[in-house]
């Protein structure tokens, strides 16, 4: 990656249509500086596709890599209708650009989905290019040239020009409209699963992170913040920090002090040294208990309405089974194994920022802002992450970095520790959620009501985030009573979305609670859900599978139980069967068995490292969550903290079923259905029903 | 501040360095090797192991004072052609994710083949208990730990520890 270096910004031409997909591909640089920049190195076809005279094909990435294999997947959709010599591609992260849509980045598990046809129009653009660049050579018309695997073919003579011996001439030809794209059917590399393609610099530590940016002069920076939720500083003595071996300065910025260093370990044994009288505001004597009363009390309001069907409230009085329970979610920090940094380089009317972000276009603006710039004169280096999982999609953690460059005139990279990111993280929100529900005589369920009570993950439209409702509001089940409502605490704790966001505990309440309604009805779980999702096939499709593979129904060893949950998001259907045990006090998950559609595939070999990955997640926050005491976070790293271990690693299995709808997400497919999947299968094993996240030795008591 | 003096990836060194200075930081910030990767500074994680004289060390809780003599090896002295068994195991199996662990299970799953030329899945559990991967890149690495194992056996790459 990064091979070349001397893309900048540029004036882009447009000259194709303009349309979702032909936007993109319409910009090209004017003639005049095409010829200059190809004297300086490979031809520009496109905005995604470069072809040096060494017939190397550079792929342009506009999204970021979190280990999601995005660069990876788009470039195997922009060389399979490039029909390049996937031996001879090369990828290189796009700048932030008009070029690549007005607000780059990567979340909602989105990249394949809005890729899908973009990126293969731009890979087949560009094939055309070449394409006519070979028919003027011969003098014959383009249809009897083919591109084949890094080389123009005349189809009759079986003559050939290696795609670097035409690059140039291709790139002076105008971009044509509307060039068809492969057949499915056709596919040679989309649906394979070859290497990534940043593998082998990820196993011998060439790979380059935003934490391994090292710029020459650059100082290294940590900040203090505030212990407290709302806090601030109200002045600080930094003698003793100054003192301190390699600090150079010490400085308040927004939200804390930062202490800087000529390497990271003493910028954290300044800060050590930093003694800051903080003002902790109002939150100070707030905790997990105190927070759990107002979620209770709020949960008795009347809330607003996310969905109703039916009369839920009269189907339950009249109910010959009715249930009533209380399910509970804990903060959870996303934890990337890559803490939080940036390296910020400010000067006189310009500002490089190298950062791994998920928000490409917003970090930038937000670089800008700080630094008193015009968006246009900062220049954004996505940096491959560390991990990712919704955190760096929110993009405050470039402003420190940004302030601390302006101010002492050098680089500055900001590194936060495992502390920080643990405490001062924007989290998945708590929730509590009491969920009401009711069987028929036939124990078949016929009312489904949640009062659902969570901070607002991104903010309130007319009293609703539909995020937060998500989950529980809008379930495929066929059930003729519904009634939803929402009750947004408000708290000075910061929440942002984390890998499946509003599915991450509200799919957890909900097919738990399904679990019961179905235990309630004396029907078995399987079966309650194949009735309830006769009419929506997709979903019944991965239930069944996943039951099916799973050995649903087949004897077990003793003491494990099967659960099932199933979950429709980010445009795909993904059903799992958990296998699960009590031991010693704690859930023991021997297998996991997912099925999941999620359209055409790209890369099964990435989608089955993302169903294995957001399981892990899962399970983690059945594992380890956060609690609030004296106004802040109570944990700091991983021994408080408690993430999925090697050792606790169920056996996954994944199926992915034929489809050929439109690609779906898979990024935050598996994390939902785990932890209810889970908490089902040990009801299934010890009659222990699980309804908080996470799971304590007391609850399986 | 100390003139401390060790073999980093088989070449002499000389870092003038606080005694104290963890050898994480010693590597990433004085040395210049970033492969060696900080994920929590208490020695939770396991993203910054590193060999200090073939055996496996957390680079953040090693004084640099406590490598002054010895044989220190980064992800980035391994192998030279980054085709030791392990990480031809983890290429085979394409393991990595976001990768930013996998410098850290590399290390300590080479320690773990060089000592156990056939490990059990609990050897194997056992061994990478402590070394946290987010992305959950565990099954993949239980198999290709079971493949540089077998790689190993074989002669299918530089003999065992011979880099280490």
């Amino acid at each position: 990656m990064s091979a070349i270096r001397h893309v900048h910004r540029r004036d882009f031409l447009k000259t194709g249509a303009l349309g979702a997909g032909g936007l993109l591909l319409g910009f090209r640089m004017p003639g005049a500086a095409a010829a200059a920049a190809q004297a300086a190195g490979p031809a520009e076809l496109n905005a995604f596709v470069h072809i040096g005279a060494d017939d190397w094909v550079t792929l342009i990435i506009d999204k970021a890599e979190m280990g999601q294999g995005t660069v990876t997947s788009l470039s195997m959709l922009l060389a399979e209708e490039l029909e390049a010599d996937w031996t001879r591609v090369r990828t290189r992260f796009a700048p932030v650009d008009p070029a690549y849509g007005p607000n780059q980045g990567v979340f909602g598990s989105l990249s394949v989905r809005t890729s899908w046809n973009r990126l293969r129009e731009a890979g087949a653009t560009a094939a055309e290019l070449l394409v006519r660049a070979g028919a003027d050579r011969w003098g014959v018309a383009p249809s009897e040239v083919r591109a084949e695997n890094g080389a123009i073919v005349h189809t009759r003579t079986g003559e050939r020009f290696r795609f670097g011996e035409l690059a140039s001439e291709a790139a002076r030809i105008p971009i044509p409209p509307n060039v068809a794209q492969k057949d499915p059917t056709q596919f040679k590399l989309l649906g394979t699963s070859p290497t990534k393609l940043d593998t082998p610099a990820k196993v011998t530590g060439r790979a380059r992170y935003g934490i391994d940016v090292r710029l020459p002069g650059m100082l290294h920076a940590v900040v203090a913040q505030p212990p407290v939720f709302g806090g601030a500083v109200a002045g600080f003595d930094d003698a003793a920090a100054r003192r301190t071996p390699g600090v150079r300065d010490v400085l308040e910025v927004t939200g804390g002090v930062a202490v800087v260093a000529d390497n990271t370990w003493a910028a954290m044994e300044g800060r050590r040294a930093l003694s800051i009288d903080w003002n902790d505001g109002p939150f100070a004597s707030e905790s997990s208990a105190t927070i759990r009363d107002y979620f209770e009390r709020l949960a008795s309001e009347p809330g607003a309405e996310a969905r109703r069907e039916g009369d839920a409230e009269a189907a339950i009085a009249g109910a010959s089974d009715s249930l009533d329970a209380v399910y509970e979610a804990a903060y959870q920090p996303h934890a990337s194994m890559e803490p939080y940094n940036t390296v910020a380089d400010v000067r006189d009317g310009a500002c490089d920022v190298y950062v791994g972000t998920q928000v490409q276009t917003q970090s930038r603006n937000t670089a800008a802002e700080t630094a008193g710039l015009a968006p246009e004169q900062v220049n954004l280096h996505s940096q491959t992450m560390g991990g990712g999982f919704g955190g760096k999609s929110r993009d405050g953690y470039v402003v420190h970095a940004v302030e601390l460059s302006r101010a002492l005139g050098r680089p500055v990279q900001v590194t936060w520790t495992r502390e920080d990111d643990t405490r001062h993280d924007a989290f998945r929100p708590a929730a509590y959620v009491r969920m009401t529900g009711a069987v028929d005589a036939g124990g078949w369920p016929t009312a489904w009501g949640a009062r659902i009570v969570c901070p607002s993950f991104a903010g309130l439209r007319n009293g609703i985030d539909r995020t937060a409702v998500e989950g529980i509001a809008d379930i495929e089940y066929a059930i003729p009573n519904i009634h939803v409502r929402y009750a947004p605490p408000e708290l000075p704790i910061p929440t942002w979305y984390w890998r499946s966001v509003g599915y991450s505990q509200n799919t957890f309440f909900a097919e738990s609670f399904l679990d019961e309604l179905a235990a309630a009805g004396g029907r078995d779980p399987v079966e309650v859900r194949r009735r309830l999702l006769a009419e929506s096939p997709r979903m019944l499709n991965v239930v069944n599978a996943a039951a099916e593979r799973a050995g649903w129904g087949e004897p077990l060893e003793e003491g494990r139980g099967r659960g099932i949950a199933a979950v429709n998001n980010i445009g795909s259907f993904t059903a799992i069967v958990a296998e699960a045990s009590v031991q010693d006090g704690r859930i023991r998950v021997h297998r996991m068995t997912c099925a999941i559609d999620c359209g055409h595939i790209a890369h099964p070999g990435v989608i089955r490292q993302q169903i294995e990955s957001g399981i892990v997640y899962g399970l983690s926050q059945m594992k380890g969550g956060l609690t609030i005491d004296d106004g802040g976070v109570v944990e700091s790293n991983f021994h408080d903290f408690e993430v999925l271990r090697f050792d606790e690693m169920p056996r996954v299995e994944t199926h992915i079923v034929e489809s050929r709808e439109m690609p779906g997400g898979v990024g935050e497919a598996s994390t939902p259905p785990t932890a209810p999947a889970v908490g089902n299968a040990v009801f299934a094993a010890t009659g222990k029903r699980i309804r908080k996240l996470p799971v304590r030795p007391e609850d399986l008591a | 501040m100390a003139n401390i003096e060790f073999t980093l990836n088989g070449q002499p060194r000389t870092v003038d360095v606080p005694e104290e200075m963890p050898l994480l930081w010693v590597l990433r910030d004085i040395v210049g090797l970033t492969g060696t990767k900080f994920g929590c500074g208490m020695g939770l994680c396991g993203a910054c192991t590193v060999h200090v004289d073939g055996a496996g060390a957390r680079s953040c809780q090693t004084a640099a004072v406590n490598v002054a003599g010895r044989d220190v090896t980064t992800i980035e002295g391994l192998s030279d052609a980054g085709d030791h068994p392990v990480q031809q195991a983890w290429i085979a199996l394409d393991v990595p994710q976001c990768g930013y662990c996998q410098s850290g299970q590399i290390m300590t799953a080479a320690v773990l083949v060089r000592n156990n030329a056939d490990p059990s899945d609990a050897d194997i559990d056992r061994a990478m208990r402590g070394n946290i991967c987010r992305c959950g890149t565990y099954q993949a690495i239980r198999e290709a730990v079971h493949r540089a194992a077998e790689l190993s056996g074989s002669g299918g790459g530089p003999a065992p520890g011979s880099a280490a």
